[in-house]
């Protein structure tokens, strides 16, 4: 009977499975073709005008930055419509951390911390260099607070001097001489 | 026992739900609609295999859709002002509605063909008729944007058009009204014998593809209801049907059914291109509208053109000839090899297919059944090949897959229907829903038919959709006819009537498509390439504003110093250079459309104010995340007022 009674829950069983396998196989397929990384940052475009990502991605003097970013895995918030305002630290200005903490921060664990810290180099709109001495602070991507001071009559964002402006197709990228470091959550 | 029972129950219940769920497969994946799902499902993401532009008919407009999806990508604004472009509503497009009629706000679009070289599509242009106030229009199909509207004189119903020959020479006109030519005062019951039918043959030029009408051939007072151009040995020959053969001017419905057989008129063009070139033919007082969009200026111009060269067939031996077809013909169509001609005699039951090779030997033989009007009429047996028998009722058109088969409408029966040429039997039948009118067949006028699918286009729908009042959509059908039968695997939903379509692969058009256009080569005259040179002029009660957008504000943005009466235009340059970040502008009160402005593009609107006051004005395309702030100020002082003119961004009014 117990027998009996096995196999014909099995069979119920496998005749279930068997009903519902197609559909999940048909799902882990599609998942696993979705893990390709896609969005606007991968569309192939070269007559536009060049958006913030390809700035960086074109410039000698960024490599830390852009590999930062991949890391992150942030480049589809600089390729959007924007328009978006970036300011973007040379490789100089990485380099002069405290040492072995961009290795740190580009371990996977740390995507997070990373991506904090990158979102605080955005702000949304399009501020060219002397309209940013209007401001007080500006609200970056993060949702924390940059300082702006004056000093010169040139807008110093949060003790980083503006070294170059770029104009992109979404904005504007301002190289600046100092990573910005989001101040301790509180 | 019980036991055993209950058990032996259970292993039925397992062995029924198995069986249940592998015949649930079965049919998932052999009956029509599991099938037609997959054939016609287009990942989200990936892109269709074809483009199909579906003429609206009524609307005046042209759709762009995909197959197999049937989604809809862009309704392109031809013969009808759009609101949401601005197209007919701003300044630089106006001109393109213009005619001699004065600005004409709508027409009827029909026929959409493709532009071709040595027969086969070559995804250049599009050309597409408006049957109301006679006009052909072409598209180019790198922007498509209408570029180009040229009207037919001497005309009225432009339906038998827009079909253009092998290597694009022409695109061909023909009237479906007879009307007097030229034009006068005379009794509508003196029709017979007065009016005539203009059957206009219109160059493209091959470099820019400007279209002119090189000659028109003046025809007797017949209805011309389709065309299609030979090819392979036909080419050089066009073919239009007739009907209303006994040229009434009343109630055709009965009068114009009297004959047994109307024609099918062959016109020799290169035989009357020739002797136009040799000066034959006679320019005739004209008037009509040339109307043409610069791509350098973003405007239109519209001119208007004063003289026509027309021609006399009757003055060229062996230019033109009548085939004798069977019950009001309407479709008349070629098959890809040029050798067959297929007349759709409209109440009839049969089809009617000439052969092109037995009208060759009929002409050189003088093989005639008399004359109309000095027109030589072919006798009927000499230049019929076969006959499709009782195909089904009220056939409409016929298209071909280049495999052999041909595939005709039947409008009162709802049906399309294949057959085989040669032997001429019906191979197999689909219903449609309902009432079918054209068909389209990628590729489906040309030699080189890209055989896949055909589009039914219909002009009922009743119970198909969900209602909506009155008035409900019309469709299109997708039929896919690999097979040996075939299969209806999708309705969907049309813009206005679905008239005809012409359908080409996605891969002739798509690497082509524009991305923006280049600021630097905007020689519009009111353009301004950056923000430091926008400003506001006067003159007189006419105020220009040379304005810019960027994401995410326009420049300037305050202005002071408009009065009340003043004719404010804006001039807007769009300066993105980027893909798909277009702007809109409209004003509060402005009697027009918004604007919406491609980047690298400069569009106009005016606006008279007529209140006293501070009027906003803001971006109404979502152009970015600051969308919402992009916006501006106008000041309206009252006529009195001597504030002068000022304009602002991001600064206090000096």
């Amino acid at each position: 009977m117990k027998l009996l009674n096995f196999i014909a829950l099995f069979a119920i069983s496998y005749a279930i499975a068997s009903c519902t396998n197609s559909s999940t196989e048909s799902t882990s397929a599609e998942a696993s073709e979705e893990t390709e990384r896609t969005g606007q940052a991968f569309i192939k475009d070269e007559g536009s005008t060049p958006n913030c990502l390809q700035i960086a991605l074109g410039s000698p003097d960024h490599t830390t930055l852009v590999a930062a970013v991949q890391a992150a895995q942030v480049e589809n918030a600089l390729v959007n419509v924007g328009p978006l305002t970036v300011f973007a630290p040379t490789n100089a200005a990485f380099a002069a951390l405290p040492e072995g903490t961009v290795e740190n921060l580009l371990k996977p664990e740390n995507k997070g911390a990373l991506a904090d810290i990158l979102k605080y180099h955005v702000t949304p709109g399009n501020l060219k260099a002397d309209f940013l001495t209007k401001f007080k602070k500006i609200g970056q991507a993060n949702n924390q607070n940059v300082a702006i001071t004056v000093v010169d009559g040139k807008a110093v964002i949060g003790g980083a001097n503006i070294i170059a402006s770029v104009p992109a197709g979404n904005g504007i990228v301002h190289v600046i001489d100092a990573v910005l470091l989001p101040p301790p959550a509180e | 026992m019980k036991k055993i029972f209950k058990k032996s129950f259970l292993l039925l219940l397992s062995a029924a739900i198995f069986t249940a769920c592998s015949n649930g497969k079965k049919s998932d994946s052999g009956a029509l609609s599991g099938s037609a799902a997959e054939k016609v499902y287009v990942k989200p993401g990936d892109h269709d295999e074809f483009y199909a532009f579906i003429s609206g008919g009524f609307s005046g407009q042209l759709a762009v859709y995909g197959l197999p999806s049937g989604r809809l990508f862009k309704v392109i604004p031809v013969f009808s002002q759009d609101a949401e472009k601005a197209y007919g509503y701003n300044e630089e497009t106006k001109p393109m509605l213009n005619t001699s009629h004065g600005f004409v706000p709508w027409d009827d679009s029909h026929h959409p063909d493709i532009s071709q070289t040595a027969g086969e599509l070559d995804g250049r242009y599009l050309f597409i008729n408006g049957n109301n106030t006679p006009r052909i229009a072409k598209v180019d199909l790198t922007t498509f944007e209408t570029t180009e509207i040229i009207e037919v004189p001497n005309s009225a119903g432009n339906h038998s058009s827009s079909f253009v020959t092998e290597n694009t020479e022409y695109v061909v006109a023909g009237t479906r009204f007879s009307v007097p030519v030229p034009q006068r005062d005379m009794p509508i019951n003196e029709y017979k014998g007065n009016f005539k039918g203009a059957l206009s043959f219109i160059s493209v030029d091959p470099e820019d593809g400007e279209m002119d009408i090189k000659f028109q051939i003046i025809m007797p007072g017949f209805n011309y209801d389709l065309s299609h151009p030979g090819r392979g040995d036909s080419h050089g020959w066009f073919f239009f049907t007739t009907y209303n053969t006994e040229e009434a001017s009343t109630l055709l419905e009965v009068n114009a059914s009297q004959n047994d057989k109307d024609f099918i008129a062959a016109i020799n063009w290169k035989k009357v291109e020739a002797y136009v070139n040799g000066g034959g033919g006679k320019k005739m007082p004209a008037n009509y509208a040339h109307n043409v969009y610069s791509e350098e200026t973003h405007t239109a111009t519209s001119t208007m053109k004063k003289s026509v060269t027309v021609v006399d067939p009757r003055e060229i031996p062996g230019a033109v000839y009548l085939l004798p077809t069977p019950k009001s013909p309407h479709g008349c169509d070629v098959d890809p090899s040029g050798e067959y001609i297929v007349g759709s005699g409209k109440l009839s039951s049969n089809l009617t297919v000439h052969s092109f090779s037995n009208m060759i030997k009929a002409i050189d033989e003088e093989n005639f059944d008399g004359d109309a009007y000095g027109i030589p009429i072919l006798s009927f047996d000499a230049v019929n090949t076969g006959t499709v028998e009782q195909a089904g009722l009220g056939p409409l058109h016929t298209e071909f897959d280049g495999e052999g088969n041909a595939y005709t409408t039947f409008f009162i029966s709802s049906e399309v229907v294949k057959w085989k040429l040669g032997t001429w039997e019906v191979v197999d039948r689909k219903p449609t829903y309902y009432s079918v009118g054209h068909l389209m067949i990628p590729g489906g006028n040309s030699r080189k038919p890209f055989g896949k699918y055909v589009v039914a286009m219909n002009k009922i729908t009743k119970d198909r959709y969900l209602p909506t009042g009155p008035e409900v959509t019309q469709s299109a059908q997708l039929f896919d006819i690999s097979g040996d039968k075939m299969e209806l695997l999708l309705d969907f939903p049309t813009i206005g009537e679905p008239h005809y379509a012409a359908g080409i692969p996605a891969d002739l058009i798509a690497k082509n498509s524009k991305k923006f256009y280049a600021l630097e080569d905007n020689k519009h005259p009111y353009a301004v390439k950056n923000e430091a040179d926008t400003r506001v002029e006067r003159k007189g009660k006419d105020v220009h504003i040379y304005m810019t957008t960027i994401r995410s504000h326009f420049a300037p943005d305050n202005i002071e110093g408009i009065k009340v009466g003043d004719k404010v235009y804006f001039h807007v340059t769009n300066l993105e250079q980027d893909y798909d970040v277009p702007h809109g502008v409209s004003m509060i009160g402005a009697n027009t459309s918004e604007l919406l402005i491609m980047p690298g593009q400069t569009e106009t609107f005016t606006w008279e104010p007529k209140q006293v006051g501070v009027w906003p004005f803001y971006c109404t395309d979502f152009c970015s995340a600051l969308h919402q702030e992009m916006q501006g100020y106008v000041r309206v002082s009252p006529r009195s007022s001597t504030l002068p003119l000022s304009w602002s961004l991001g600064e206090d009014i000096e």
